[in-house]
Formats: C-alpha cells, sequence, structure tokens
C-alpha cells in the first residue's frame, strides 16, 4: 500500500487560522460525499488476518473495472470489533461486512458497488440471536458504546492528514491560538474533569496547572504510549488509527502549559503506531501545525518520536522520563512531582495517549457538554480492551460509570458456550479479579479501586467457570517479578517469593501456613516499594485471596482444583456411558496415552497423560472427564 | 536552614539534605545498606523506611531520598516502621545469608533465621558498587543488568571489563563483602568481575603494590602537585 495516498494539492506552510479553514473548504469541494468510498480497517487486529491482501484485491479489481475515478478505497483507523476482522465498511451506506476475505472483492464491487446489493453472507451474525446486522451502528457490540474518542478512527486514513483536517481536525487547535488564553485552556480541561486515562486517574487539569506554573523556561510534554499490559491494546490502536487527534491534544497542552518541546514515547513493538505517529508528525510539521510560528502565532513547538525498548515499567512516569534521557528505564524517587522537576530536571507534564486524544474533544465541545457524559466525578468515556471468554471481544468506549454488566453482556454479548461467568479482571497485570456480586458496579475510576482493583489504562479480561483464580494469579504474578525493575528489594523479591508461594499451591504442594505468607509479602510488596508498580503488585493476590479464598483453600486442603486448570491436580477420564468407541482421541492423542479396542471404551493412562486436554476437546460426545 | 521533627523533636537541618543523613547527623539511628553519604542517593534496600507524620493513611517512605524541608515531620520506630523493616529484611536475608554484617543487622530487625529458599550469592543489589564505581572512581566498570529477580551487576556482556582500574573501591564498600579481591605475585585480581591486572613494583623494597592502570589514571588526572613518590614507593617505605 502506498504510504500517502490522496495528498492534496496544497504546498506549504498554512499561515492563519483562515488558511486552515481554506485548506479544508479546498478538500472538501474536491471531494463527493455521494461517491462510493469502500474502507479496509488497516488495523494490527485486522492486519493479522491479511487485511493487506484484501485490499490489494479491492484495488485490482477496481482498477480493472476501470473505476478508478468513480469508487474511493481508503485504508482506516481500527475499528474496535478486532475478532471479525478484516473489517471492510461501503460508504456511503455504511454497509458493515466482517471476516472479509480476497476472494470477496470481485463480489463487492460486482453486487454492493455496481448493483447496491447487500452481500448477506459477509454480514454481521449475532452469535446470540443468529441476526444478521446491515450497518455498525445496529450491531449490539456497537450500540451500547459512545464513540467520542474512537468514533473518527473508521472513516479517515490515519496516513492522510488532509482526511483529519476535511472533518474539522486542527481546527480546535486553531481556535485556541486566535480565541483562548493558556490559562482558558487549562481552565476549560479543569472543569471538564478529565482524569488521566493511563490508569491513575489524576486530574489532567491540574497536572497541567502545576507545570506552567513550576519555574524554569524550558518545559516538556509528553505522550505515554508505552502501554504494555497483557492483553491492552486500546493505545495502540488510537496512535495506529487517529495520530492527528493525539498529536492536536499535545499541541494544545503544550499551548497551554507553555512548552516549547514534546516527545512521544511509543514501544518499538508498535510498528505501525510508530510509522503513523512519525508520519502525523512530518506532516504536521510540512502544514505548519508544528514547528517555528504555528499557525502564524509566535507560538512554536516541535515533537519527537522515541521508541521504547518495551519494558512495562518503562510506562511508569519517572521511569519513562529516565528512559528518555537515555538511562535506563527504572523509577525514581518523587518526592519532587515530576510536573515540577521530571525530564532532565525540567517541569514535564505527562499523559497517556488516550488523555491527550480527550482534549481536542474538550476544547472543541467545551466541558459543559464533556461533563455531561459519564458520572459526577468521572465524565468522559474510556476505552477498554474487552477480552476473554466473552462472545464479543474487542476495544470500546463507553461512557464512565457504565456497568460491568452491560459491558460484558450486553456489549459483550456474555460468555460463550453457555458458560458460568466467574469474574473480570480489571487494570492490567496489577489489578484485580471482580467476582459476579459486583457486576451492577459502575465501572470508574473510584469503584473499582474500591473493589481492590483498578482501572488501569483499560484492559478488561473476562473469565468464565473454566479459569482457575489461583492459576490466574500465578500467571499475573510471573509477568510482574520479570516486569519489576528489580530496584527495591520489596518488590523485586516479594513478586518473586509471591509467584513461588502460588506456584506451590497450583503443584499442589500448598499449605495453609502460604496463605499467611502470601498475605504477609503482599502487605510488605504493596507498602515499602518505591513506585506503581510495586504499590499495585500485590493485587492479583489480595483480590483473588479476598474472593476466591475457596478455590485457594480447594488446591490446598483437598488437593483439588475445582476448575479443573492445574495440571497437578486433575485427571482425565472417559465415562464409559457417553464413550462410542469413535476412536478420535486415541488417534489424537500426543501421548499414546488413550487406549481401546473395537466397540469398547477408550480408557486413558493416567500415567502417561500430560493433561494437555487435546481429548477433551476432540470428543464429540462430552466423554471426557476432568476430575 | 530549617526544622524537622523526628519522634517529636526539633532538629536543624540544611534544607534539601536527605533526611536520613539528618537523623545520622543527630545520633538517631536508622537502618540501612545501599545508602552512603558520598554517593548520591538511591533508595534500592528499602530498609530505611520512616513513617510521614499527619497523613490520613500511613505512608512509609525511604529517609535516604527524602529531601528535608520546613516542618517535615517523620516517625522512625512506630510499630508499622519495625513490622516494614522485618519483612524487608526477611527478603534480604536469603540472598546474603553468610555476610555476618546482614546476620547481625537481622536479629536487630528481630529475624533471626533465613524463612524463604535461599539461592543468594551474597549480592543484594544495593547498587553501592555500581555508584561508587561511576561516581568516585569514574571508571563506570560495571552496573546493573536484567530485570526483575534476574537482576544482577555485571561488567558490559559479563566480560572482562577493560575499564575497571582494580582500584578495589567496590571491594571495600560492598556490604556483604561479596566482591572479593586477591593478589598473587605481581597480579591483583577482583574475582566478581574476573579482572586480572598486572602490579607496579616498589622501587625500594621491590613488593608490587599498585596496578598499573590505577597508576596511570593518577597520572592522567593529577595536576599539581605531581603525586611523585606515592606512585613509586609502597606504603610501607614511604
Amino acid at each position: 500500500m502506498p504510504v500517502e495516498r490522496g495528498d492534496s494539492p496544497f504546498v506549504g506552510k498554512l499561515k492563519s487560522a483562515a488558511d486552515l479553514e481554506k485548506l479544508k473548504l479546498t478538500i472538501l469541494s474536491e471531494r463527493d460525499p455521494g461517491k462510493p468510498c469502500i474502507t479496509v480497517c488497516m488495523g494490527t487486529g485486522c492486519h493479522a488476518y491479511e487485511n493487506e491482501k484484501v485490499f490489494a484485491a479491492l484495488e485490482k479489481e477496481i482498477e480493472s473495472r476501470g473505476l478508478s475515478k468513480k469508487v474511493e478505497l481508503r485504508g482506516t483507523g481500527c475499528h474496535g470489533f478486532c475478532e471479525q476482522g478484516p473489517i471492510v465498511v461501503v460508504f456511503p451506506e455504511e454497509i458493515f461486512y466482517c471476516r472479509v476475505k480476497p476472494e470477496d472483492a470481485a463480489e463487492i464491487l460486482s453486487s454492493t458497488i455496481s448493483e447496491n446489493k447487500v452481500i448477506e453472507r459477509l454480514l454481521f451474525k449475532d452469535p446470540l440471536t443468529g441476526r444478521k446486522f446491515t450497518h455498525e451502528s445496529e450491531i449490539p457490540f456497537y450500540r451500547y458504546q459512545k464513540r467520542v474518542v474512537f468514533g473518527r478512527n473508521k472513516s479517515i486514513d490515519p496516513k492522510n492528514i488532509d482526511d483529519y483536517i476535511a472533518e474539522g481536525g486542527y481546527q480546535t487547535l486553531a481556535k485556541a491560538l486566535v480565541s483562548l488564553t493558556p490559562e482558558e485552556v487549562i481552565r476549560e480541561i479543569k472543569r471538564a474533569n478529565l482524569r488521566g486515562r493511563g490508569g491513575g486517574g489524576f486530574p489532567a487539569g491540574e497536572k497541567w496547572e502545576t507545570t506552567r506554573r513550576a519555574p524554569g523556561e524550558k518545559k516538556y510534554v509528553i505522550v505515554n504510549a508505552d502501554e504494555g499490559d497483557p492483553g491492552a491494546y486500546m493505545d495502540r490502536s488510537l496512535l495506529e488509527g487517529n495520530p492527528h487527534l493525539v498529536l492536536e491534544g499535545l499541541i494544545l497542552g503544550a499551548y497551554a502549559i507553555r512548552a516549547d518541546e514534546g516527545f512521544v514515547y511509543v514501544r518499538q513493538e508498535y510498528p505501525l503506531a510508530v510509522e503513523n505517529i512519525t508520519l502525523a508528525v512530518k506532516k504536521a510539521e510540512e502544514y505548519g501545525l508544528l514547528g517555528e510560528n504555528i499557525l502564524g502565532t509566535d507560538f512554536c513547538f516541535k515533537v519527537k518520536i522515541r521508541r521504547g525498548a518495551g519494558a512495562f515499567v518503562s510506562g511508569e512516569s519517572s521511569a519513562l522520563m529516565s528512559s528518555l534521557e537515555g538511562k535506563v528505564g527504572e523509577p525514581r524517587p518523587k518526592h519532587i512531582n515530576t510536573a515540577i522537576s521530571g525530564l532532565w530536571g525540567k517541569p514535564s507534564n505527562l499523559n497517556n495517549v488516550e488523555t491527550w486524544a480527550n482534549v481536542p474533544l474538550i476544547i472543541d465541545r467545551g466541558w459543559e457538554w464533556y461533563s455531561g457524559i459519564g458520572t459526577e466525578n468521572n465524565t468522559g468515556t474510556k476505552i477498554f480492551s474487552l477480552v476473554g471468554k466473552v462472545n464479543n471481544t474487542g476495544l470500546i468506549e463507553v461512557p464512565l460509570g457504565t456497568s460491568l454488566r452491560t459491558i460484558i453482556y450486553q456489549i459483550g454479548g456474555g460468555i460463550p458456550g453457555g458458560k458460568k461467568f466467574k469474574a473480570v479482571q480489571t487494570g492490567g497485570p496489577s489489578g484485580g479479579c471482580i467476582p459476579e456480586k459486583f457486576l451492577d458496579m459502575p465501572v470508574d475510576f473510584d469503584s473499582l479501586g474500591e473493589l481492590g482493583s483498578m482501572m488501569g489504562s483499560g484492559g478488561m479480561i473476562v473469565m468464565d467457570e473454566n479459569s482457575c483464580m489461583v492459576d490466574v494469579a500465578r500467571y499475573f504474578m510471573s509477568f510482574l517479578k520479570s516486569e519489576s525493575c528489580g530496584k527495591c528489594t520489596s518488590c523485586r523479591e516479594g513478586t518473586g517469593l509471591m509467584y513461588d508461594i502460588l506456584d506451590r499451591i497450583t503443584a499442589g504442594r500448598g499449605s495453609k501456613e502460604d496463605l499467611e505468607r502470601l498475605e504477609e509479602l503482599a502487605w510488605t510488596t504493596g507498602n515499602t516499594s518505591m513506585c506503581a508498580l510495586g504499590k499495585t503488585a500485590a493485587n492479583p493476590v489480595l483480590s483473588t485471596l479476598k474472593y476466591f479464598r475457596q478455590e485457594y483453600l480447594a488446591h490446598i486442603l483437598d488437593k483439588k482444583c475445582p476448575a479443573g486448570v492445574c495440571k497437578a491436580l486433575i485427571r482425565y477420564t472417559i465415562d464409559p456411558e457417553k464413550c462410542t468407541a469413535c476412536g478420535r482421541c486415541i488417534r489424537l492423542c500426543p501421548q499414546q496415552a488413550i487406549r481401546g479396542e473395537k466397540d469398547k471404551p477408550a480408557v486413558i493412562d493416567s500415567d502417561r497423560c500430560v493433561r494437555c486436554g487435546i481429548c477433551r476437546e476432540a470428543c464429540r460426545f462430552e466423554a471426557v472427564l476432568v476430575e | 536552614m530549617v526544622t524537622v521533627i523526628i519522634n517529636g523533636k526539633k532538629y536543624q537541618a540544611e534544607e534539601g539534605r536527605k533526611l536520613l543523613q539528618v537523623a545520622l547527623d543527630n545520633g538517631i539511628e536508622i537502618p540501612h545498606l545501599c545508602y552512603h553519604e558520598n554517593l548520591s542517593s538511591y533508595g534500592g534496600c528499602r530498609l530505611c523506611l520512616v513513617e510521614l507524620a499527619g497523613r490520613k493513611k500511613s505512608s512509609l517512605v525511604t529517609s535516604c531520598t527524602l529531601p528535608v524541608s520546613e516542618g517535615l515531620e517523620v516517625k522512625t520506630d512506630t510499630p508499622q516502621v519495625k513490622k516494614a523493616r522485618r519483612l524487608v529484611m526477611e527478603m534480604i536475608l536469603p540472598q546474603a545469608p553468610d555476610s555476618l554484617r546482614i546476620r547481625v543487622l537481622a536479629r536487630e530487625l528481630g529475624v533471626s533465621a533465613v524463612s524463604f529458599p535461599s539461592e543468594g550469592d551474597g549480592c543484594i543489589r544495593c547498587g553501592l558498587c555500581v555508584r561508587a564505581c561511576e561516581e568516585l572512581v569514574g571508571a563506570g566498570a560495571i552496573s546493573f543488568a536484567s530485570r526483575g529477580s534476574a537482576r544482577t551487576v555485571e561488567p558490559p556482556f559479563a566480560e572482562e571489563p577493560e575499564s575497571c582500574i582494580g582500584c578495589g573501591t567496590c571491594v571495600v564498600i560492598c556490604p556483604t563483602d561479596c566482591i572479593k579481591m586477591e593478589e598473587r605475585d605481581d597480579e591483583r585480581k577482583i574475582i566478581r568481575w574476573k579482572r586480572t591486572l598486572k602490579m607496579k613494583s616498589c622501587v625500594r623494597c621491590g613488593r608490587p603494590f599498585l596496578p598499573l592502570a590505577m597508576v596511570d589514571v593518577i597520572t592522567r588526572r593529577s595536576t599539581s602537585p605531581p603525586p611523585g613518590e606515592r606512585l613509586e614507593l609502597c606504603p610501607d617505605c614511604r
């Protein structure tokens, strides 16, 4: 795919707000809103489903039919419904096709484009009701969302600044530079009560004001794009799908704070995010939206992209700044706030990707509008990555205060296979597991904290009855023990010792004293570590101990794993009543642990069995039992 | 000067000085392993925790990183502080179970036996050697490598560090004595870093007494007065 498609004839820098408006009108005048446009999601989720082949096939079809002038083809940002990828939407009708294959390209052109016919086979089919939907907005996954930050991802090409400008992009910046003082911008953010989306939930406006008032000429603004929670990719998708929105927010912040230099700290493992934000910065510079005398004013601001090497702890603000300085990404004591003494000892304001992306929306539509979304102390929307044992997985955006039940059952479509919900893990590795009785709790910064979990950056992993909570705690602790920077004794040793105990319990070698030890270690790690990673590292243990203690006791006292997960504590057998002697499990067992004769039920040799579960998945008669 | 309150008593201190140092200056004992007054503070061992007074929730902070300001009030021996130090020490001891200094300190803090499986090689990753080598010696021959429990102190690529001048500062400063040095004939060896250096011999008695690499550095860095006989004669012959 060409990197820069559809560039406008415009060259040179915009000298004023009027220039920007003129450019927008020029771009729009060259576009026909009635012209059919096929969009292909170019996000990373769809990339895994080979969206590039679909794009190429569509491109070829358009060309071979001589429709290049009549039909537009556009690669867009992530739509969020990643498991249904590659996603193709045909405008102006907004017909939503999912799981599109390169072979479908010809039919999309012959039926949908030429004859205006909907291809039934490519529509989304609700796994619960079997109903098919033609438009994105009708699908239950989208119907209960409020996609104010994510919304434009689906229509603009992140590689094309003109798409962003055509939709009113950078108008807010132009308005602010002309008609708002920096103080007024901060006041607007404070009144909107925008809270940091990276996890802490600290009021962004207050942080901005601290940096603005801090002594010193040189100030920095930083985008934290070092997202690293297992299963979470909200910030990645925003940076990939709408980089100019994040950039516009950053420029507004720099104007309000009076910073003349900014950094985007993004993980190297996010190649598309790096590519798109780098291109966005380059284009914004060319258009005079970054650099010297932005839009003809005396405001100057430049942005640099820095790639992180992928240490989870580098997402912590002071560790991130150490890394930016070229040092090892290790947290520093924050007796003096980074807002006052941060990067190279200068006042530095750091916010996460999603926080910055909210800024242009607030300045554009006003704090009254913004605080009308969500609840009193938790305004606006939040993007979550909804994954795990739930029918519809993907990225969702909902008003803060939406209940877990709405998210999991209405948007997520409930638990697959008629299984029972067990817990939802929120807040990334150092979040906690929330049991069923709290499903009606509103999801906001404060409620999740009260439950012993946290908002984090928005990871949400749903678990069903087949998830073992001790094993889950063990998994997250193994992540934390290897991602701790290792500076503080309590975090380095504490996470390792907690892991050892959890590992012992899942192996059936735990004792009752182990639970007391765990609680003591959790207290020490949480109370004596320096940074947020250590302070919250005990959450997976504490929350599972609090809500699922019985499961720990079953492992320790009865030597049983109720969920049938911990290999040392389970045994596979075959129910002779249900077994039809079909021989499928015998053929598939990699250990040759299953024996059987013609017309006789199969038998598993427990000594040879490695409890891989292949037989259980393969059996069509539910004859393989776990106990 | 500012006034700080430690355990209810007022003390005068230079603003910005670290609280641990202020306490030590005034004879208040606070256990610590990763702090040295001539090095930048690090806050890694977590033993020097104190409790900030006047907070709703108890808040433990390391005193070695805490700059004093007017009216700062801390308590150094609350039940909370004692519990935290004991539990942190329980984690430190298994890393250096053979170190006499650690064992004595552990007993003082209420830890009498190693309660976790010990895999330690004596290094508690306090980083004193790393900072001393960088900040005092200016060699920067060792640094931390890897993350989490795999964190170690190593020369670059775990190979013999060419920038090590064999001065032995790391050997002296290590609180657990896990960095050993030996001298045989005209060679000095820093065992932990696998560094072997030739020594210069005393012009009078002929005994090897100073690594040649050190002689180089001293000669290069000395301005006036020239190092003179200190580089020619061993301490006994001077």
